[in-house]
């Protein structure tokens, strides 16, 4: 004895997030039902584990037959198959295309291609997501790109709606960023850095550092670095190569730090060495190669030191907006618009990438 | 050549990769039309091919334009091989043919192949010009308006009603041909699809011949069917009702539907004849007294004596005598009518009776498919009165059978299947029987009437069911045209609200036993203590509480056999599975604590070990009628101490329910007509104590308690105190039979909170529904794997597969809560030897759960007093609310809910919060948009969108509350140019007006698969063909320019599966009628409902 059949079909097509959610996440329809009934929902509608397994089975099912049309998110708005309202058509896209943060930070900086598809399994065995999501996460970024390089252009305007969509939405952008420059993020120094945090500061390097961050009016979304900035950039080296300078620029700083914070002692030790650092990061940015270690730079001359001298998140601030401020009272210092530009950066950056 | 069709291809999108090395396709159309056809060019390389064709002309007989469908189909042109076929589209040209419909059909359509399914979309146009013919023998009856709605369409006023059109026609099944042997299956399925195009075109124009001929220009409550006999053929049949209608214009709107105060109506009605205003008076004082003895029913005329006295219908089966009874009945009827009016009112009476049945009697079958009337139309109901047949479908070429004796069933006489005169007589058969029933129960008419088969390899149960009534004459009558509204129609001596439970037939020769006592409602006449239709509650009718669904189910195994034996056994098995449907549903409707079954709708399915019997209706507490006794348990065999015990426990478990399901549905009956008779004229004292008691605001509930006893006053002699004993049902428990069927009565789950379900348009009791809709199809198939199972296994399986589905609906649909699903429509198939199939289709509607949250206070007051909610509320609003109380016409009877005051308050709240929650959700959208804007400048603030990229992300999508979405939100987002198509199976939307119908959607479609397991089983199988079906029927309405199907219904769902070959088909037959639809903007009620004020002010709430 057994159903044998079981189908339910709405005129307009009933999809309840929250299983939608459980079979994007790669569950089988039992386990999406064991995780269900802890959910509570079957107090709500006093209902049984079978009819709980039948509105499984019946949603996966549709969502399947969805997916197909998912691959193509414009066609989902004309199709006609599926009774969807706008509202839930967006839902359905936006997680459709949504990423775990885990997987996104293990193929941040790889470069798509087959071979990672292989590697599928151990990012999913690392990050505990599901190989069906991984699969999913992963055509969707190579579908992603592909719609995305074939655009001649302007890119914005070019792009597809949803395609835009997706893009703001946080992801794809930092995605695409990242790839494009090949930068350094898998060092076991990085592993410690979440997708947020670098997503964030892509979007940094994006809005400042870019060309069309200079001109509005560019509407090209060029993703490419400014080649004139970097080479502007060259000329912050006088912070460090004067004496002169770096010691009016150390005493500016402790002036404004004394009494302030715990780590002063340390501050005014390390001030040379740390200042060392991050104008050389800046110095060294017209190589391709150096950009790609942007990160790996900025954890390994300042991050770290500062770490290991116990600064609080708060010193850092301290420290680096005093710095920051400081180089504009240097009366030889003429180089303020690309000290800015680069500090606004930095600072930030360091901001995120330094976890207590 | 009185036509021409004109047919533009414009374009196709989304087609499949036909080529699979260029990854495309390179498509060409093929348009036919009977045996002409045009081709388009090819388009070269594209899945999205531009056509753009030019107007491709057939010149047509309009015959042929009512008969033939046109058929698209789009092909994959290949320079080496044969054409490959993409998919077809048939299209149904009959709305173009009317005035009144459709002007021109232009859309998307999809591309639809049986093996494949929807490949891609084409867009196409099609206009028709008609030419005038007054040719008196034409063959056409082009211009007759056809609609599937079993009531009077709105925006139409019934002129005339002329009554009963039928017919069939009857073809060789493709399937069956011997070419089918050598052709793919794609091919015979197409066959299959064309012809049963054609048969109900054919069929269409051929009822509309009849139409024309008695003058009528529509028919209404169309209902057609495919019978699907194998090797025998294929039956296709319709029945309808024919009318004559008028359209509204569009500023007065549905006034024949609505719901009037007898003050305000004459007013309003200004344009009736004087020579009828003269008239009306007459009549209606004589039906006054005349109108009598109505009763409902609770059996059936136990004509043939075999059967148990409650058989509601009469399971035709074999003894010719059966209908002989009948007859001899029916003169007996007759004088004791005639009898009636004597000691009642004279001559008068006798008048109108003679009036109504002459109207009625001209017609060989005063029958109606209608289920809601016109207020009026309906004067008194009988009760159900039904016909089953066993037939054997007789083989071509087989002629062998045709020696036995001659037995009803068997039409050896007639010689092919293929004439369309066996299955006429087959039917005609049983329309004389349920003709002659209605007449035992003293009517002339039946309304609600409708027929349907079961069909398992050779046998044949034919059946028919319908409610005998008395009808108000004026709508038959020849001239008399003004009858939307009379204005004297509440002036009529029954009142509108319990007219229509009055006894029909005579009181002294009942057809049947029952027991009668004086309405409760009105006092003046006799009402039956049950009574069971197949139609739609009145809108008038007084009600108390709230209705539900009430369902009985049945298993009986029976042996596996051929032929004759097999008929007879079936045959023999008929009148005891109605008996115990009918026993079920007494039982079931007494521990409701409800008096009154509407929408029956018994079904019973022929598999080949077994029949299913499933019997649906909603329950219902009728205020004119007397309060149900409760059940009692007996037990045979007394002395037994354990055993007595037990009946105690169940007896209280029993009451227990009772009472709850009392609460449930909230049936508090007024508590004066609750009062048995005796009391009633005995005792005054407890009629003071029973004011004083009760919580409903003193001067008010003196008042009334005064009126309605002077007005019974002068009847109380007439009293019969023998039927004032509420009588206890009683069930005796004498073997485990019993034992389970006591079970089985009190294992139905209750509807979960928040829910309420009823087989109905409407649910009784539930008058303020917004707009929220989801109309669904849902099919199981279950497999019993045990051969040998016992009758008791078998129900349980049944009812258990009933329950479950019903829970899944509720489960499904909790995010519309609070919610009813209405017109449950259950279709239950054996279509194997161990498989049994339920299908149904419902909609669930969203309503107001009224005035409970404005007004918490006078909650907590019911909750005090033992009285619901609804009763209580309704005195006291009336109170507070000085003005409108003194409005309340001094005839109101305050029993029944007035809800037209208090909804509209109570909306006023619900609408505000949802005002709320549609404007942040509009804020959201705008907020996103503007996120998009900005992504697309690359200026530092873009850092910002970026930053807060992921909480934006959860908060941008969609609000959870599936009911805020607004049109606006459509606009806002890209390109969704696919029309919303709403469905239901009722003849309205809630929260909209019909403006305008475009025709009768009517579509056959199969498919087919040879590769069951890669499309995901046959649960896969099915979900995308259902989906499909849908879909194809909400691109044809779309294309007519309608945004809504009403009276939507799956006829047929016949599913054949091979697992083990890897293969399926399945059949599904649709209808309905497109329609277009605007939200309510007045504040004119809606016909359906007395209040829809608020539902039109919160007409943003689109859910679809």
């Amino acid at each position: 004895m057994a159903v044998e059949l079981d189908v339910f079909v709405g005129n307009t097509t009933i999809m309840d997030e929250e299983v939608y959610q459980l079979w994007l996440d790669g569950y089988t329809v039992n386990d999406a039902v064991k995780v269900r009934m802890e959910g509570g929902v079957m107090e709500e509608c006093e209902a049984s584990a079978d009819v709980l397994l039948s509105d499984t089975m019946d949603q996966y099912r549709t969502f399947q037959m969805c997916e197909r049309l998912l691959h193509s998110p414009s066609k989902l708005a004309n199709q006609l198959l599926f009774q969807i309202p706008p509202n839930r058509q967006a839902m359905l896209i936006e997680r459709y295309y949504a990423f775990d943060d885990a997987f996104v930070r293990e193929v941040l900086g790889k470069k798509l291609s087959k071979g990672t598809k292989k590697d599928l399994d151990d990012i999913g065995a690392k990050t505990g997501v599901t190989l069906k999501s991984c699969r999913r996460q992963f055509d969707n970024f190579k579908r992603v790109f592909k719609v995305v390089e074939e655009l001649k252009g302007p890119l914005v305007e070019n792009i597809p709606p949803i395609m835009r969509l997706l893009l703001i939405s946080g992801i794809m952008l930092p995605l695409f960023f990242f790839a494009n420059h090949r930068f350094e993020t898998g060092k076991r120094k990085l592993q410690y850095l979440t997708f947020q945090d670098f997503a964030f500061c892509a979007g940094q390097l994006i809005s400042n550092w870019t060309v069309g961050a200079v001109d509005n009016m560019v509407e090209d979304m060029d993703v490419d670095l400014d080649k004139e900035f970097l080479q502007e950039l060259k000329e912050l080296k006088v912070l460090i190569t004067d004496k002169d300078l770096l010691d009016q620029h150390k005493s500016l700083v402790c002036t404004a730090l004394r009494g302030k914070t715990k780590a002063f002692n340390e501050m005014e030790a390390n001030f040379k060495n740390l200042s060392r650092g991050l104008v050389n990061i800046a110095a060294k940015l017209t190589n391709t190669k150096d950009v790609r270690d942007f990160f790996i730079d900025l954890v390994e001359k300042f991050i770290e030191p500062c770490r290991s001298d116990r600064w609080t998140a708060a010193d850092m601030r301290l420290y680096l907006t005093h710095y920051n401020n400081s180089a504009h009272i240097l009366d030889t210092f003429k180089h303020q618009a690309v000290w800015d530009r680069y500090m606004v950066v930095i600072k930030s950056c360091i901001f995120k990438m330094y976890h207590d | 050549m009185p036509g021409k069709l004109k047919v533009k291809i414009v374009a196709g999108r989304h087609l499949p990769v036909m080529d699979r090395a260029s990854d495309l396709t390179d498509a060409f159309v093929e348009v036919k039309f009977g045996n002409t056809t045009f081709k388009t060019d090819v388009f070269p390389k594209s899945l999205n091919p531009q056509w753009n064709s030019e107007w491709f002309k057939f010149e047509v007989d309009d015959e042929d334009l009512q008969d033939e469908p046109l058929q698209v189909t789009v092909l994959d042109h290949d320079t080496y091989s044969a054409n490959d076929a993409i998919g077809k589209v048939y299209i149904d040209i009959d709305p173009l043919l009317c005035s009144e419909a459709a002007s021109v059909i232009s859309g998307w359509f999809p591309i639809y192949d049986t093996i494949h399914g929807i490949r891609g979309e084409i867009n196409v146009l099609v206009k028709v010009e008609l030419f005038n013919d007054l040719n008196r023998f034409r063959q056409s009856s082009c211009g007759v308006k056809f609609f599937c709605t079993t009531s009077i369409p709105r925006c139409y006023r019934a002129a005339m009603v002329h009554g009963f059109v039928e017919e069939l026609v009857v073809n060789e099944d493709p399937e069956y041909q011997w070419i089918d042997r050598i052709r793919s299956p794609r091919a015979s399925n197409e066959a299959r699809q064309r012809l049963i195009s054609l048969m109900s075109g054919e069929l269409q124009r051929k009822i509309g011949l009849k139409v024309l001929e008695m003058g009528g220009n529509a028919v209404v409550g169309y209902l057609q069917c495919f019978d699907l006999e194998g090797e025998s053929g294929l039956v296709v049949r319709a029945i309808g009702t024919a009318c004559t209608l008028d359209k509204l214009s569009s500023g007065s709107a549905p006034n024949t539907n609505t719901h009037m105060h007898p003050n305000t109506a004459p007013a309003s009605n200004a344009c009736n004849s004087p020579s009828k205003d003269g008239k009306e008076p007459v009549f209606g004082e004589d039906l006054t007294s005349s109108s009598g003895p109505p009763t409902p029913f609770r059996a059936l005329p136990t004509t043939s004596s075999s059967p148990p006295p409650f058989s509601p219908s009469k399971p035709c089966s074999r003894q010719s005598s059966s209908s002989d009874t009948d007859l001899s009945l029916t003169p007996k009827t007759g004088m004791g009518s005639g009898g009636s009016v004597g000691k009642e009112a004279g001559p008068l009476k006798t008048l109108l009776r003679q009036q109504t049945q002459t109207a009625l009697e001209q017609r060989e079958f005063p029958f109606f498919t209608l289920t809601s009337f016109p207020p009026g139309f309906l004067l008194h109901v009988g009760g159900v009165v039904s016909a089953r047949s066993v037939k054997l479908l007789d083989r071509i070429h087989n002629p062998a059978l045709g020696n036995t004796r001659s037995y009803k069933l068997l039409d050896w006489n007639s010689v092919t299947a293929d004439e369309p005169e066996t299955r006429d007589a087959w039917w005609e058969e049983i329309r004389q029987e349920i003709k002659s029933h209605a007449k035992a129960l003293g009517c002339h008419g039946v309304v609600g009437y409708s027929e349907s088969t079961s069909i398992c390899e050779e046998v044949c149960i034919l059946s028919a069911s319908g409610t005998a009534a008395i009808l108000n004459p004026r709508y038959m009558r020849e001239g008399c045209l003004d009858i939307g509204i009379t204005d004297h129609r509440f002036e009529e001596p029954s009142p509108p609200s319990c007219g229509f439970c009055h006894i029909p037939y005579d009181e002294l020769n009942m057809p049947f036993p029952a027991q009668l006592t004086y309405c409760y409602h009105c006092r003046r006449q006799k009402v039956p203590d049950v009574l069971f239709t197949t139609i739609n509650l009145p809108q008038e009718a007084a009600v108390t509480g709230k209705g539900c669904l009430i369902q009985a189910r049945l298993c009986r195994l029976k042996k596996k056999a051929q032929g004759e034996v097999n008929a007879t056994a079936i045959s023999n098995l008929l009148p005891f599975m109605e008996y115990e449907l009918h026993t079920q549903l007494m039982n079931k409707l007494k521990l409701r604590s409800m008096n009154a079954l509407f929408g029956l709708h018994i079904q019973i399915s022929v598999g080949e070990n077994m029949l299913l019997g499933l019997a649906s209706a909603t329950g219902v507490y009728l205020t004119a009628l007397p309060a149900p006794g409760g059940i009692q348990i007996a037990g045979k065999t007394p002395g037994d101490l354990s055993n007595e015990h037990h009946i105690l426990t169940i007896q209280k478990r029993i009451n227990d329910t009772i009472a709850k399901n009392k609460e449930l549905y909230q049936i508090n009956p007024p508590k004066l007509f609750a009062l048995d008779p005796e009391v009633f004229c005995g005792i005054n004292m407890e009629l003071t104590e029973e004011v004083v008691g009760s919580p409903i605001p003193e001067p008010r509930q003196r008042s009334r308690l005064f009126r309605s006893h002077s007005e019974s006053s002068d009847e109380l002699s007439e009293l019969d105190l023998s039927h004032g004993k509420k009588d206890a049902f009683v069930l005796e428990i004498d073997d485990t039979d019993a034992v389970e069927d006591i079970h089985s009565l009190l294992t139905d789950a209750p509807t979960p909170t928040g829910f309420y379900s009823c087989n109905t348009e409407i649910m009784p009791g539930i008058y303020s529904w917004t707009s929220g809709v989801q109309m669904f199809t849902s099919v199981r198939v279950f497999r019993l794997s045990n051969a040998n199972l016992t009758n008791q296994g078998l129900n349980k399986i049944f009812t258990d597969l009933c329950e479950n589905l019903l829970k899944s609906f509720y489960f499904k649909l909790r995010s519309m809560i609070p919610c009813c699903l209405c017109q449950l429509n259950f279709a239950v198939a054996v279509p194997e030897e161990e498989l049994i199939q339920v299908a149904v289709t419902a909609v669930a509607m969203t309503f107001d759960k009224d005035q409970a949250q404005e007004k918490p206070a006078d909650k907590s007051t019911t909750k005090g007093g033992s009285e619901t909610e609804e009763q209580l509320q309704f005195p006291m609003e009336l109170c507070a609310d000085a003005s409108s109380a003194n409005t309340q016409p001094s005839s109101k009877i305050s029993g029944v809910p007035e809800s037209t005051n208090v909804s509209s308050r109570a909306a006023s709240v619900d609408y505000g919060s949802f005002a709320d929650r549609c404007s942040t959700w509009l804020e959201l959208l705008r907020l996103k948009a503007h996120t998009i804007r900005r992504g697309s400048v690359k200026t530092s603030r873009r850092t910002q969108s970026l930053a807060h990229s992921v909480s934006s992300l959860e908060h941008c999508s969609p609000l959870p509350e599936g009911r805020s979405r607004s049109l606006r939100s459509n606009r806002s987002f890209r390109g969704s140019p696919v029309t919303v198509v709403k469905m239901t199976p009722l003849s309205f939307l809630p929260g909209t007006r019909i403006i305008k119908y475009l025709g009768i959607i009517n579509m056959f479609f199969i498919r087919e698969t040879t590769s069951l397991r890669e499309e995901g089983g046959v649960s896969g199988f099915l979900h995308t063909f259902i989906a499909e079906v849908f879909a194809m029927v909400r691109a044809h309405v779309a294309a007519l320019g309608g945004n809504a199907v009403v009276s939507y219904s799956m006829k047929e769902c016949m599913l054949m599966e091979n697992p083990n070959k890897n293969q399926a088909q399945c059949l599904i037959n649709v209808s309905g009628d497109a329609v277009i639809c605007v939200r309510e903007t007045d504040q004119e009620p809606n016909p359906s409902m007395a209040n829809i004020g608020q539902t039109c002010a919160s007409g943003t709430d689109g859910a679809t």
